[in-house]
């Protein structure tokens, strides 16, 4: 990403350069990937040509082509977060970070394919075909924010923005092999982002290093009176102290992260991982966040309950799919949305549904929000000891396309590691940290109290420079060769 | 039998913002429908809510006027049902922390006594749009939708339909002197829901309480409320059960009809807003809002009647708007006689108005227009008579009295000689009047006095018409 900024700097590349060499890509690639629903190639060029014919500015990420998922809003742009319900739906404004991309001269450039509503964890619930992983199209990409890890890993994508409920940033990023930063909840506005969980959503970037994260967050991140939520408190830019390294940084290993179900491969891969660290001068030592196992249902129960009101809006009156010839206005509303949504995100609001039901709130819902309240003390009481927590991101590596479609149960179980630092609002990162035996990336998790954002990039960039992982990527002709046989 | 009534209602005031309750879109009533729209009130994908501080502010500034206790905590919460009135399908409003709880709105009964009704809580909500059925299809103008709408609830203290009107002008006259609401009843600024029940005198428990919706005016609500105390208590007369329902009412038909069952009711779901942050309110802001209160209408009335010496009536009357309630004291404040300033006030320029159909924010007539005018009579220069017939110049011209009395020689005539040449003409031309009077009929010297005025055209002093006449009358009859 910051190579592209370079050259454009330079005067090597032209804006337009830059659109078109990912447009090539994109054209030779993604008919056997299938990150893009869009590429808003117009809108892309005719952008990229203004700024080629204008005087050079001094934005940090001037020129530079960067995805977004379909769940954030640009203007004029399709805005159908992997739905049919929104299919022809055009945002008609840009949310805060696209007009914080906008305002440092990049170019916000395409739809990047999603589970539907950012509802899953394989990117097989988008309502226009799965993502495929790049490493080996008979693997998901991981979800939601598929389509963004799955374009930056075969380099459709500069950079590119996702968004994490419940890891759907760090998730697909470990599964694809790239870098994904969820921020504190509170420091990127969430205003653009089309909510699916708000108390749990945040923005943030997916890149193919650490040091492309920190300049895409310091780009995105920052107080916005159009969010009720965003936080007040200002840092200091997280790329200037990036090379600091962790020299006397104090690392805890959550011990229920590492418990039963852990996939060996990707075990190993993190325990080497954090032996790197303490081969840097970290200190490393074990720790506790004893209400882990009730992180999955309490996401499980919050995340929907919020759901089931945020895509209430989706009936067919103002905007979106409408079915044809409605009786009245209860079959309007019955027959779009039952037409408009997918199977996962009617189970999901259906779920939502019955856990605020008259009954049944005290029994889910207002517990659910005690368990919170008691998984944020497991973080704040562990963060009183360590600086930052690691641990694997996903329990296994990408699954195999197909294996957990009828099985939703344990796919919700797979979250377990990313799911309680949401619920705590905390930070987090997923770094490449090996490969399988299969050729699978694997991920090593960063996770850090509200506002450590900066010890964040600072740990994991000082990860990424003693290791070769960020540097591996699939090998695109064989995936060509392979779609060309497939053919 | 005879039946006991019981009344809680539930008022909906729009307060007067400048913007949305959570956008920054305007909501002046009667714009082009859907020009006062944005992503965020039309509820699109991706939007988020921020909330308005004026409008909190003024929810807590009405819970001060009606002796409220305020939240130092208090949160919004997410109501849903499906409409397409709601933009998002779920109203943001407030559930178990409203802003303002307790209180009370102080009414004046028709036997003069005065009684408390008590208010439950308050809290803060947004307004719906509003949506028009026609024959095959349905228009929805969503300008109203997010609308800072602030919901007063009341205890079931009501007694009657009477009582209910009485209580809402109270509460229109406490909210229009606040200021935070027009309470515009056309415009649709102030609407009331209500429960209603009965019990035979002598039970001790309330009877089955129907709700009912849509009176969209005061006298509405009163004719509404009549109609359904008849209606229960025929049901109950003739042996039968009141079911607990939400009933409409129509107000060309003057009737209720149901408009669901208990068995219908909703299941709003309500949950905390996870796009807003809970409300912590300190008590400088508290303070702040306090030493801002206005005062309220029951206290300026007293005042009014203590300080200017006038009738609990016109004190009423002068204290019912506060505009006029201003109007009046710059009136006063010069007046020799504030009392008359009160008339002028409350009589002519009220009824004068009236028949315009005009506010007294646009009166052609000022207050120190009404200074003089009761200036010039109190000194003498005009009778009152003749400042009627000035007061009608004024109000027409917009010109200021002393300039109206000089131009048109209406400067009254104290001049005796003058006055006693009229008494005699009159005297000599009504022999029978004067002839009554001197029979001992006292009445009679009326129709003399009017004859004297007349001829004087309304120029002369009536007290020395008076006095003139009596002498040449009594002088006469010797
Ligand atoms: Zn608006």
């Amino acid at each position: 990403m910051r190579d592209v900024s370079t050259a454009i700097r330079g005067g090597e590349l032209s804006c337009r350069e830059a659109v078109e060499a990912l447009l090539e890509r994109i054209e030779r690639f993604d008919g056997r990937i299938n990150a893009y629903l869009d590429t808003t190639a117009e809108a892309a060029l005719a952008r990229a040509d203004a700024m080629d014919r204008g005087a050079r500015g001094e934005g940090r990420l001037w020129g530079v082509p960067i995805g977004i998922k379909d769940v954030i809003a640009v203007e004029g742009a399709p805005c159908r977060c992997g739905s049919r319900m929104l299919d022809r739906f055009l945002s008609p404004y840009d949310g805060t970070v696209v007009r914080k991309l906008k305002d440092a001269g990049s170019i916000p450039m395409g739809r990047l394919n999603m589970d539907e509503f950012a509802m899953g964890s394989t990117n097989e619930n988008s309502g226009f075909g799965p993502v495929c992983n790049p490493w080996d199209p008979a693997y998901v990409s991981g979800g939601s924010s598929g389509g963004s890890a799955a374009a930056v890993a075969s380099g459709m994508a500069y950079g590119a923005l996702g968004s994490d409920t419940g890891g759907s940033i760090r998730q697909p990023a470990s599964l694809c092999g790239v870098v994904g930063l969820k921020p504190t909840y509170g420091r990127v506005s969430r205003f653009g982002l089309v909510a699916y969980a708000s108390s749990l959503d945040q923005i943030g970037p997916i890149t193919r290093d650490v040091t492309d994260a920190a300049l895409l967050f310091d780009v995105i991140c920052g107080h916005d009176p159009q969010d009720a939520t965003s936080l007040q408190r200002q840092t200091p830019a997280t790329s200037a102290g990036l090379e600091g390294g962790v020299k006397g940084m104090r690392i805890g290993l959550p011990r229920e992260y590492f418990a039963a179900g852990l996939d060996p491969e990707v075990e190993a891969a993190v325990r080497r991982g954090v032996e790197t660290l303490q081969g840097l001068g970290a200190e490393v030592e074990e720790v506790s966040l004893p209400h882990t196992e009730y992180a999955v249902a309490t996401y499980y129960i919050l995340a929907t309950a919020e759901a089931s009101a945020n895509l209430a809006r989706f009936d067919g009156v103002r905007y979106g799919h409408r079915c044809s010839e409605p009786e009245d206005v209860t079959d309007l509303y019955f027959r779009s949305r039952a037409e408009g949504f997918g199977s996962e995100v009617k189970r999901r609001i259906i779920l939502g549904t019955y856990v605020l039901s008259s009954g049944y709130y005290d029994a889910y819902y207002l517990r659910a929000q005690k368990a919170r309240t008691l998984i944020r003390r497991d973080f704040e009481k562990a963060f009183e000891r360590v600086d930052l927590l690691a641990a694997a991101v996903s329990p296994t590596p990408a699954y195999a396309l197909g294996a957990c479609v009828d099985d939703p149960l344990q796919m919700y179980l797979g979250d377990i590691l990313t799911v309680p630092m949401n619920l705590a609002g905390n930070c987090g990162i997923s770094v490449p940290c090996g490969l399988t035996a299969g050729g699978l990336p694997i991920g090593l998790q960063l996770m850090g109290p509200p506002f450590a954002e900066a010890e964040l990039l600072r740990a994991a960039r000082a990860f990424e420079a003693e290791t070769p992982w960020h540097r591996k990527q699939p090998d695109m002709a064989v995936l060509e060769q392979r779609s060309a046989e497939g053919a | 039998m005879e039946y006991l009534t019981t009344i809680g209602l539930e008022v909906h005031v729009q307060l007067r913002t400048a913007s949305k309750m959570f956008c920054s879109c305007p909501h002046r009533y009667g714009a082009p429908p859907n020009s006062q729209t944005c992503p965020v009130c039309l509820g699109y994908p991706g939007v988020l809510p921020v909330p308005n501080r004026q409008a909190i502010e003024w929810t807590m500034l009405t819970g001060l006027m009606l002796g409220c206790r305020i939240a130092r905590y208090s949160k919004f919460d997410r109501k849903s049902y499906f409409y397409p009135d709601m933009p998002k399908n779920y109203q943001i409003s407030q559930y178990d922390l409203p802003l303002c709880e307790g209180g009370y709105v102080e009414v004046d009964l028709e036997n003069g006594d005065t009684k408390k009704v008590g208010i439950t809580r308050i809290h803060l909500e947004e307004d719906v749009a509003k949506s028009t059925h026609h024959s095959t299809t349905s228009a929805i103008d969503f300008n109203r939708a997010g609308t800072p709408l602030m919901e007063i609830v009341t205890e079931p203290d009501i007694a009657g339909p009477e009582e209910a009107y009485a209580f809402l002008t109270s509460l229109k006259q406490i909210l229009t002197f606040g200021g935070v609401s027009d309470c515009n009843m056309e415009q649709g600024n102030i609407r009331c829901d209500a429960n209603i029940s009965i019990r035979p005198v002598g039970q001790d428990g309330l009877g089955v309480k129907t709700e009912i919706k849509n009176m969209n005016t005061f006298s509405g609500a009163q004719r509404a409320l009549a109609y359904e105390v008849e209606r229960q208590k025929e049901i109950l007369n003739s042996g039968g059960r009141i079911e607990q329902e939400t009933r409409r009412w129509d107000d060309v038909s003057g009737t209720t009809e149901l408009m669901r069952s208990k068995e219908d009711a909703h299941d709003y779901r309500y949950f905390p807003d996870p796009d807003l942050m809970p409300m912590v309110v300190d008590e400088a802001w508290i303070s702040r809002l306090t030493a801002e209160m206005p005062e309220l209408p029951r206290t300026r009335k007293a005042r009014f009647e203590r300080q200017y010496g006038i009738s609990p009536y016109d004190a009423g009357v002068l204290t019912a708007d506060p505009e006029l309630a201003l109007f009046y004291e710059a009136a006063a404040a010069g007046s020799a006689d504030a009392k008359a300033a009160a008339n002028l006030v409350s009589n002519l320029l009220l009824h004068a108005l009236a028949e315009a159909g005009m506010e007294i924010g646009s009166s052609p007539v000022r207050p120190e227009h009404i200074t003089s005018l009761v200036n010039l009579v109190a000194e003498g220069t005009i009778s009152s008579q003749i400042a009627k017939d000035v007061f009608a110049v004024v109000f027409e011209t917009g010109r200021g009295p002393e300039e109206i009395v000089r131009e048109r020689g209406l400067v009254q005539v104290q001049d005796t000689d003058q006055i006693r040449t009229w008494v005699r003409s009159v005297i000599e031309e009504n022999p029978g009047p004067a002839a009554d009077f001197r029979a001992g009929r006292e009445k009679a010297i009326g129709r003399l006095v009017g004859a004297v005025m007349k001829a004087s055209r309304g120029k002369a002093n009536p007290q020395l018409v008076n006095e003139v006449l009596r002498e040449e009358l009594t002088r006469g009859g010797v």
